[in-house]
């Protein structure tokens, strides 16, 4: 199942604004998603990790635009075409029915005035019209069932229901149309932490029967190492880091992967000690010269404040299968 | 049906402040008006007439103000508000009965179109930002800044006249009785047509404005990103997500400036010379006629409460957040 | 008469899921202090204010003529002499505006003091003291809300027996207090859950000291916002009661101005000039205030900006209107030489769905 890719993300960059005042808040992000994988994006806030899942389906709002790069998607059995040259009303085809999001603020993400029923089937009315009314609300319900709410709730408007259901709610519709990819923007932010690992392990359960694939974005990097397949690490709108969960739990590279990875308690394994990352995440506005994280790195050394390091494969014997931006490791094959 | 409740008893209570208000104000004004008036119509007056003048301005010495107060809610529950002195000796109920319904369907039909025109207006200018709509914004900033009876006087130069269609005065042909019959209405609607057109230009500029500001506010939600991350059709995302909830705080809005309105309609009516209440409140005021303004007052703070219950419903209707179950 | 434009009660910025990078604080507060008067709409509307202010205090003395003055001139068109024209007995028009100008704002400006001061007091109290305060001021905030302004008004003044300026303008005052204490109430009550505050609490600060230091400072747009719509609404209300002849008529305003032109039957004598450059003074002043107070609007929440630039041209050369739900491409990236192979074109869509049934035309790969 895995190994093809579904989603490529080339060279994206994204800015707020334009012409000179334009704020870069993605650089250059390389990143491919394969089939059936769950990839998690991890950063401070601000690092530019939802910007990008915002910029590759093209939801960002004014004044953000995308300056450059390709979002590739690779269809089930299709050619693969760059989802960001589709007019709008392809791209309104290919949203949700190719890639479904489930937005961060699971209470504003479903609409107040309208009753469950109808956001599940307006969407289904809208890429399958030819689906009968009777039709789309079996549809509805099955969802429903799906992700483990019971089909009576259609009914209820989303005040009626809680945080925990309407991020289930969310969930359901996301799959609705049975999407290859899903992208989850800090979907469980908002609940408690059993709320938070039962709709994930559900979510990692739904994954298995239904084979889609998952970009997963929290800065609960904790989160990640227990529910994702590969890590990528996100610093100033730029990749810094990207290896397979478990070598990344182990042997981070990047001196920003191990400040994040040092900042929860370990969750198996000997137990460690607990550090924070010192200062504050760069401003957009003002990037530091050579790599971004320099002012805050621990390690930093010469080179790092006069030249940005690129992403790339370390020379290093545990460097298989993972990239990395830093000094410390120089790439050996860069990336892109 | 909880949340009603609570507004009904809000309205029953604004009532009751109104009324209260309208008890109290005559009796706080130093100096006696009443005793002017009296002399002015000196040997007109019935004792009748002159005593429930003492009782609604409380010159009534030999009573104490709580009496004063119990025959005031006495008097209004028998719906006696007291004799007109510009149409004496005609009680105040019965002439401001034959003006309120010019009122109320001059102003309650230009009232909700306006209404109508401007949020539909205004959720094109929010949805389609910085497109033409856009460009009407500064001018229809200047309309809203004209008082209503100024735009009622360049009207009646521009447009009426001898021999213009429309009349500038009046509410229907001179000569025509107030009937529902094929003279009268036909008459009826055409010298309303200037008045309304004068409220309409003049009100529909801050819907416009109001509906486009939620609407550039409804479309940054959560929901509306969702929306479009469905794929759903333009208009629906536009209709169905968006505007249908910046239309709630609009409505909410409508109910709470309906006093500013109606104030505003009034006084084209004035310049109209429209036989509603604001031409009434006019006269009133000339003649100084307090009954007659009081009473005039009374009727316009319970209908804007009566359409700001309607307004009311009509959000309950709109937001299922306000229709909690039990 | 003037629907309160201003949204700030409905647009309390909120944090969305797509909160824009941030900037040093101190630096955005004083790029946005500039920013005020930079921009347009307020820089006009505090220009025309200051005309208006100047012509208040000079207005009398440079009048050409006493505007009480009668003169042969009966009802006579603008010309060199008389540039606004003459009334029915001769006077000049031009200077009965001038003249009223003072009446007009001072009264205008005493009201809006009036009810500024006890919309803070009303609505601040509320919203901080919460609990049965709360109920009882806002409930009476609603009551004042609810019950029709101007007729209300009208029968207040026209209870005295000469309405001069200063009771028109308390009287105005007094009645329009609520909107703004309404608005105050909602954003104070936000406020006192924000950290800061709560902190300032826990550290024994008293009452009074939190709302003069930590709340008000943070008020001060919507105070100022809700300042400049009741001036609005009280210069629209005093040229109401002097056009229908409440206040007296002894001393000029653009309403009284009116009230004459409307009871000589100016229009049927086709005496255009004698009603028009009143309104269009208040007109031109109501502009002033309303764009002000539209500059404070999107200084407070700055969604509401039109933004300078909202087209942008993309990549295939369109120009496109930047929008919610469709960021524009402005450019794809100028691609390598090893990545040409690899650029994919569009798909074309059929019936719908991208691809239908997942299968696009095979296009010959560039090698």
């Amino acid at each position: 199942m895995t190994g093809q890719p579904v989603l490529e993300i080339r060279n994206l960059d994204v800015d707020y604004g334009l012409g000179d005042q334009a704020v870069h808040a993605v650089r250059e992000v390389n990143l491919t998603l394969h089939r059936g994988e769950v990839l998690g994006l991890a950063g401070e806030s601000g690092s530019g990790k939802s910007t990008l899942a915002y910029g590759l389906t093209r939801l960002l709002p004014p004044p953000g635009v995308i300056s450059g790069g390709e979002v590739i998607y690779h269809p089930p059995g299709g050619e693969p075409y760059d989802v960001l040259g589709l007019s709008d009303r392809e791209l309104r085809a290919f949203r949700w029915a190719e890639t479904a999001i489930v937005f961060q603020g699971a209470m504003n993400s479903l609409n107040p005035v309208h009753k469950i029923s109808t956001q599940l089937t307006d969407v289904i009315k809208a890429h399958q019209p030819n689906l009968s009314a009777a039709a789309r609300t079996a549809r509805a319900r099955e969802m429903l069932r799906l992700v483990g709410i019971s089909p009576d709730r259609m009914e209820s408007y989303p005040h009626q229901l809680s945080g925990g259901m309407r991020q289930r709610v969310m969930i359901g519709m996301a799959l609705a149309l049975e999407p290859q990819v899903v992208i989850m923007d800090e979907p469980t932010t908002a609940l408690d932490v059993v709320m938070q690992r039962q709709i994930l392990g559900q979510l990692i359960e739904l994954r298995e029967r239904l084979g889609f694939s998952v970009i997963f974005i929290t800065h609960d990097l904790s989160l990640l190492v227990e529910f994702s397949d590969r890590i990528a690490i996100m610093y100033g709108g730029r990749i810094v880091e990207e290896a397979p969960a478990e070598t990344l739990y182990r042997d981070p590279m990047h001196p920003y992967s191990q400040g994040l990875l040092g900042s929860f308690p370990a969750l198996r394994g000997p137990r460690r000690e607990l550090a924070g990352i010192p200062g504050s995440p760069p401003d957009l506005r003002a990037m530091p010269t050579g790599c971004s994280f320099h002012p805050r790195c621990p390690k930093a050394f010469e080179p790092c404040p006069a030249r940005l390091p690129i992403l790339g494969q370390p020379d290093a014997p545990t460097g298989g299968g993972r990239t990395v931006a830093c000094w410390l490791h120089p790439a050996r094959v860069p990336v892109g | 049906m909880k949340y009603l409740l609570q507004r009904i008893a809000f309205y029953l209570f604004t009532a009751w402040a109104a009324l209260t208000l309208n008890f109290v104000i005559p009796r706080m004004i130093p100096g006696d008006p009443v005793k002017s008036m009296i002399s002015r119509f000196q040997g007109q007056m019935d004792p009748d007439a002159i005593e429930s003048l003492y009782v609604l301005f409380g010159i009534d010495k030999q009573a104490g103000i709580w009496d004063q107060y119990v025959d005031y809610w006495g008097q209004l529950f028998r719906g006696d508000l007291g004799l007109s002195f510009t149409s004496f000796p005609s009680p105040v109920s019965e002439v401001i009965g034959t003006s309120v319904w010019w009122t109320v369907l001059l102003v309650g039909i230009t009232t909700a179109l306006s209404f109508a025109i401007g949020t539909g207006l205004g959720v094109l200018a929010g949805w389609r930002r910085g497109s033409w709509i856009d460009g009407l914004l500064p001018a229809t900033t200047f309309l809203s800044s004209v008082p209503y009876f100024w735009l009622g006087l360049v009207a009646i130069a521009l447009l009426a006249g001898p021999g213009s269609f429309f009349p500038s005065s009046g509410g229907y042909e001179p000569g025509l009785v107030p009937a529902f019959d094929q003279y009268f209405i036909p008459s009826a609607i055409q010298h309303s047509l200037l008045p309304a057109f004068t409220i309409l230009i003049s009100s529909v500029s801050g819907w416009i404005l109001s509906m486009r500001n939620m609407m550039v506010t409804v479309a940054a939600e959560d929901y509306i990103t969702v929306a479009h991350a469905k794929g759903l059709p333009e208009r629906r995302v536009a209709l169905s997500y968006a505007a249908r909830n910046a239309l709630l705080p609009n409505v909410s809005g409508f109910a709470l400036s309906l006093g500013f309105i109606v104030g505003g309609t009034l006084l084209v009516e004035i310049v109209f010379s429209y036989p509603g209440l604001g031409y009434l409140l006019f006269r009133a005021v000339g003649a100084k006629d307090y009954p007659l303004m009081q009473g005039i007052f009374l009727v316009i703070t319970i209908s804007v409460l009566l359409a700001n219950l309607l307004a009311d419903v009509v959000y309950m209707l709109l937001d299922p957040r306000t229709r909690k179950e039990g | 008469m003037t629907i309160p434009t201003s949204s700030i009660d409905q647009v309390i910025p909120g944090e969305g899921a797509m909160a824009q990078p941030d900037t040093a604080p101190a630096a955005k507060a004083k790029r946005q202090r500039l920013r005020f008067v930079a921009n347009g709409k307020a820089a006009t509307g505090l220009i025309m204010l200051a005309i208006y202010c100047v012509l208040a205090i000079i207005g009398p003395w440079i009048a050409p003529y006493d505007p009480d003055a009668r003169s042969n001139d009966l009802l006579a068109p603008p010309s060199a002499a008389h540039w606004f024209g003459t009334t029915h007995l001769g006077q000049d028009v031009l200077s009965q505006i001038l003249v009223g100008t003072r009446g007009v704002m001072l009264v205008g400006l005493t009201a809006g003091l009036v009810a500024t001061v006890l919309s803070v007091l009303i609505g601040v109290t509320a919203g901080f003291l919460g609990g049965a305060f709360d109920e009882a001021l806002s409930a009476l905030s609603n009551v004042f809300l609810v019950i029709p302004a101007l007729p209300l008004i009208i029968i207040v003044a026209s209870s005295f027996t000469t309405a001069g300026d200063v009771v028109v303008a308390l009287t105005i005052g007094f009645t329009s207090w609520a909107w703004g204490a309404r608005v105050l109430r909602a954003q104070t009550l936000s406020l006192r859950r924000r950290d800061y505050v709560e902190a300032s609490r826990a550290t024994g600060e008293s009452t009074w000291r939190i709302i003069l230091f930590e709340i008000l400072p943070n008020l001060t747009a919507i105070i100022a916002s809700g300042f400049v719509g009741t001036v609005i609404f009280a210069v629209m209300s005093e040229i109401t009661l002097a056009f229908i002849g409440i206040s007296s008529i002894s001393s000029w305003n653009w309403g009284t101005i009116l009230f004459w032109a409307q009871s000589q039957q100016a229009l049927a004598q086709g005496a255009w000039w004698w009603f028009v450059p009143a309104g269009l003074a208040i007109a031109l002043l109501g502009t002033a205030l309303s764009l002000i107070n539209f500059g404070i609007d999107e200084f407070v929440s700055p969604r509401l900006r039109s933004s300078g630039k909202s087209k942008v041209k993309t990549a295939s050369g369109q120009t496109v209107r930047m929008r919610v739900g469709f960021t524009p491409v402005l450019a794809s990236r100028p691609v390598r030489a090893t990545q040409v192979a690899r650029s994919y074109p569009a798909a074309p869509v059929s019936n719908g769905k991208v691809n239908g049934a997942h299968v696009a035309p095979r296009k010959e790969e560039v090698k």
